[in-house]
């Protein structure tokens, strides 16, 4: 005995009610440096230590609406700002179908962070030892009974009187608690080898359970019945329909909203003729003009018309739209072009709106004019 | 330390003197205005009756559910307090009176009640070997049936116990619960699909059930804590009611609080999504006009004040705090079935008026005055419950 260290003197209680009696007693005597241990959390403990309030829930609560911020934060970001998508006829910002999310992140990031803290700060990781592990005493109050140790840190620490105290509260099983030999020397050693090695081990179970799973195991019957469904899938063929196609075709003289037929077809003299650009040439028609030529027309083009393709040869290199020729063609022959094509140029008039055709057109005229301004202009 | 009072020597003491009174205050004046408002008005009063007999329903089947729930999960805690869910289940025996104006008036309240409108509607004529008067009518009084039976068999045998100490009694009454149990899932959610979701024939949700079961079993905790914390304070109960006591209660209410946020969102957020015109019109109802600011209050009633007010430690062991919360829950309760029920009497803009309150004292003497009634004749505490002792001495 003599050559041990004393670390604490504990006692055990049967009931809640004499481990708080016994805890407002020891408090009241002085003693600082004691800690009671029960099974469960004894509600009433806090008031009867006087323990000042945990600062964990202020990691909780900070580190949980940072999560419930950043969540909303990231949805809306991408959902509304980045890359809008309309899902489900819902609006961009689609709060209902946020709460959820923000809820789950909110008690994820709050749970975890909390359980780090704790073992971070109050266990003082990597510590994972302590004297009162691997005692009688602790095996008493992790399952049916009340206990208080009682530290021999204590500035007021006296083993007589402290044994004399707990006698005096009716404790039972008053016994010392020795350091072990292993609690004095330890040394914190992260990357012990023992440690990396099963953290190696488990991340390998850990990926290739999941590969299997996700790899194989999906695969199976009956994992992969949801797969197979007797439903169309967009490009796909379909067992369903007798033709086989999954797509589709509207039925015959299906006519899409705002469709109106176009009258000049294989006749572009007339187009040229009758047909009038209705757009005035404001900034905003010229700008959806250069975004639609930009994406459209330039691939061949080029982005000034100039016929220099970014093709690479693998397409006829259209010709220039400066020529004399399209110059004194009227608006209306160059819409028939988009919206027919010509040789080879395909038609644009399923990608589209008339009113983007003619939009592109005031481009055009600008671009032209451009290269070939008139004496007015310079002035 | 554990200076446990001997409650074999329990003596019944008269309720406090103004509760009584105030009970049978609230009961005249409640009766009087009610009876006013069946010669004013007899459809928008035939509309209160509605939501009369739901949160009447809600208290009475609500303080039974309690009373099984204790008996199931074998809690100790709050036995010494199970007579006060005891007597307020008793307002189940006057569910089929308070029943009668809404049942006699059913042809303005109920669309589906209209056999014209019904035969031209494919809907209503598909859904017509269910909703029609006959069959409405069988069920009410099956499921109210059901209730008074399990809660005699169950106050029986609990009264039985104060003179015979037989612990026998308590095998019984866990028996009768478990067979209780899916016998009130099923009774309360047609009870609350028929009368309540039946007002908006076209309309379903099928988790409406638990929304309204949400809603009962809180209010019905909320009566039972604001008694039980009221009359405690008086010294009716014992000399130890506990902070871990009123702890549980706080605990439990902020529970169910939550429960219900949980449940109503769920109810929103299905319908919001999957976004069918014949789902969503009942919250595009309650979005206009008027019903507007009338739904964003329900959040803010029945969800964000208690939750707040009950959130800290300290609030769930406060008795001034708990008394206020629950009282403000029951106001909620009755909020929420006027959320429910109204829109169909008043699409547009509504704004409670005098009839709407004459029904709410109304309802408040009566469970008062049955509950005195109750408390009258019998003991306050199961002093033959063999978990009362356990109970009185629990800690958490
Ligand atoms: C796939 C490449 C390609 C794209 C994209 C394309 N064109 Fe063409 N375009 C051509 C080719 C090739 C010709 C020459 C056709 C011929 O041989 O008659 C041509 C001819 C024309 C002509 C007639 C020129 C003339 O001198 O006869 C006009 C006007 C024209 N394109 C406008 C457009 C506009 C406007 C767009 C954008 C909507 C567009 N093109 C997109 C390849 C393209």
């Amino acid at each position: 005995m003599s050559d041990k260290i004393l670390y604490s003197l504990t006692g055990l209680f049967d009931t809640p009610d004499e481990i708080i009696a016994a805890a407002k007693k020891v408090q009241a005597e002085g003693y600082t440096k004691y800690d009671v241990n029960t099974p469960y959390p004894v509600h009433g403990m806090d008031s009867a230590m006087k323990l000042p309030m945990s600062r964990l829930p202020y990691v909780a609560m900070v580190v949980g609406l940072t999560g419930m911020f950043l969540a909303l934060f990231f949805m809306w970001w991408t959902n509304s700002v980045d890359y809008p998508l309309v899902i489900g006829g819902k609006p961009y910002f689609a709060l209902p179908a946020y709460v959820p999310i923000m809820f789950e992140v909110t008690v994820l990031s709050a749970s975890i962070a909390t359980v780090v803290t704790m073992i971070a700060i109050v266990f003082k990781f990597p510590n994972n030892s302590h004297p009162l592990l691997d005692t009688e005493y602790m095996k008493h109050v992790s399952v049916d009974k009340y206990g208080i140790s009682i530290s021999a840190e204590d500035p007021k620490f006296n083993y007589e009187s402290v044994k004399s105290l707990l006698e005096s509260l009716g404790a039972k099983n008053i016994s010392p608690v020795y350091f072990k030999d292993e609690v004095i020397n330890f040394k914190p050693n992260t990357f012990e080898p023992k440690f990396v090695l099963s953290l190696i081990g488990l991340f390998i179970v850990v990926s290739g359970l999941t590969y299997v799973t996700l790899n194989k195991l999906m695969y199976l019957p009956p994992f992969d019945w949801m797969m197979e469904q007797s439903k169309v899938i967009a490009q796909e063929r379909s067992d369903v329909f007798e033709d086989g196609r999954g797509m589709r075709t509207p039925v015959e003289g299906t006519v899409a909203r705002g469709f109106l037929p176009y009258k000049y077809k294989d006749n572009p003299d007339a187009a040229g003729k009758f047909l009038v650009n209705p757009l005035p040439a404001t900034e905003e028609n010229l700008q959806v003009g250069e975004t639609k030529f930009d994406i459209y027309c330039s691939p061949c083009h080029g982005y000034l018309a100039e016929g220099d393709s970014r093709l690479k040869g693998q397409f006829p290199n259209p010709p220039s739209l400066h020529s004399a020729k399209v110059r004194n063609w009227s608006d209306g022959r160059i819409y028939h072009v988009i919206t027919e094509g010509q040789n080879a140029m395909p038609s644009y008039a399923y990608q589209l709106s008339r009113e983007e055709r003619w939009a592109i057109i005031l481009y055009i005229r600008a671009l032209q004019r451009s290269l070939n301004a008139k004496e007015s202009d310079l002035q | 330390m554990s200076d446990s009072p001997d409650v074999f020597n329990y003596t019944k003491k008269e309720l406090p003197s103004n509760f009584i009174k105030f009970g049978y205050a609230a009961f005249v004046v409640g009766l009087v205005l009610v009876v006013l408002s069946l010669f004013v008005d007899n459809v928008r009063s035939a509309f209160s009756g509605v939501m009369l007999l739901m949160f009447v329903a809600s208290i009475g089947v609500g303080s039974l559910f309690w009373i099984v729930a204790e008996y199931l999960s074998g809690a100790v805690w709050s036995t010494p307090f199970r007579r006060v869910a005891e007597f307020l289940g008793a307002v189940l025996l006057v569910l089929p009176i308070i029943a009668l104006p809404a049942y006699f008036n059913m042809h303005d309240i109920f669309h589906w009640t209209h056999e014209e409108v019904v035969k031209t509607d494919h809907y209503l004529s598909a859904k017509a070997p269910y909703l029609n008067v006959s069959f409405f009518t069988i069920r009410t009084i099956v499921f109210i049936a059901i209730w008074v039976l399990f809660y005699f068999l169950i106050t029986r045998n609990s009264k039985l116990q104060d003179s015979t100490k037989d612990q026998n009694l308590t095998r019984k009454n866990i028996k009768l619960s478990a067979v209780f149990v899916p016998l009130f899932a099923l009774s309360i959610t047609f009870f609350a699909i028929d009368w309540l979701m039946s007002l908006e024939p076209h309309w379903f949700s099928t988790i409406f059930g638990v929304y309204y079961f949400s809603g009962t079993v809180l209010a019905a905790l909320a009566a039972i804590t604001y008694i039980v914390v009221t009359l405690s304070e008086k010294g009716y109960f014992f000399q130890g009611v506990k902070e871990d006591h009123y702890y549980s209660f706080g605990a439990l209410l902020f529970g169910f609080v939550n429960f219900w946020a949980y449940i109503a969102f769920s109810q929103f957020l299905l319908i919001w999504y999957a976004n069918l015109p014949e789902e969503t019109i009942w919250y595009l109802q309650r979005w206009e006009g008027y019903w507007m600011y009338f739904s964003i209050g329900l959040i803010i009633i029945h969800f964000v004040v208690p939750y707040f007010g009950l959130l800290a430690q300290p609030s769930k062991m406060s008795p001034k705090r708990l008394k206020f919360m629950s009282l403000w829950i029951l106001f909620a309760h009755f909020y929420d079935v006027m959320w429910i029920t109204m829109p169909t009497y008043q699409e547009f803009g509504y704004i409670p008026g005098w009839i709407e309150l004459g029904y709410a004292i109304f309802a408040i003497g009566l469970i008062l005055v049955i509950f005195n009634w109750k408390a009258g004749k019998e003991n306050l505490v199961p002093i033959g419950d063999p978990k009362l002792k356990r109970g009185i001495n629990f800690r958490l």
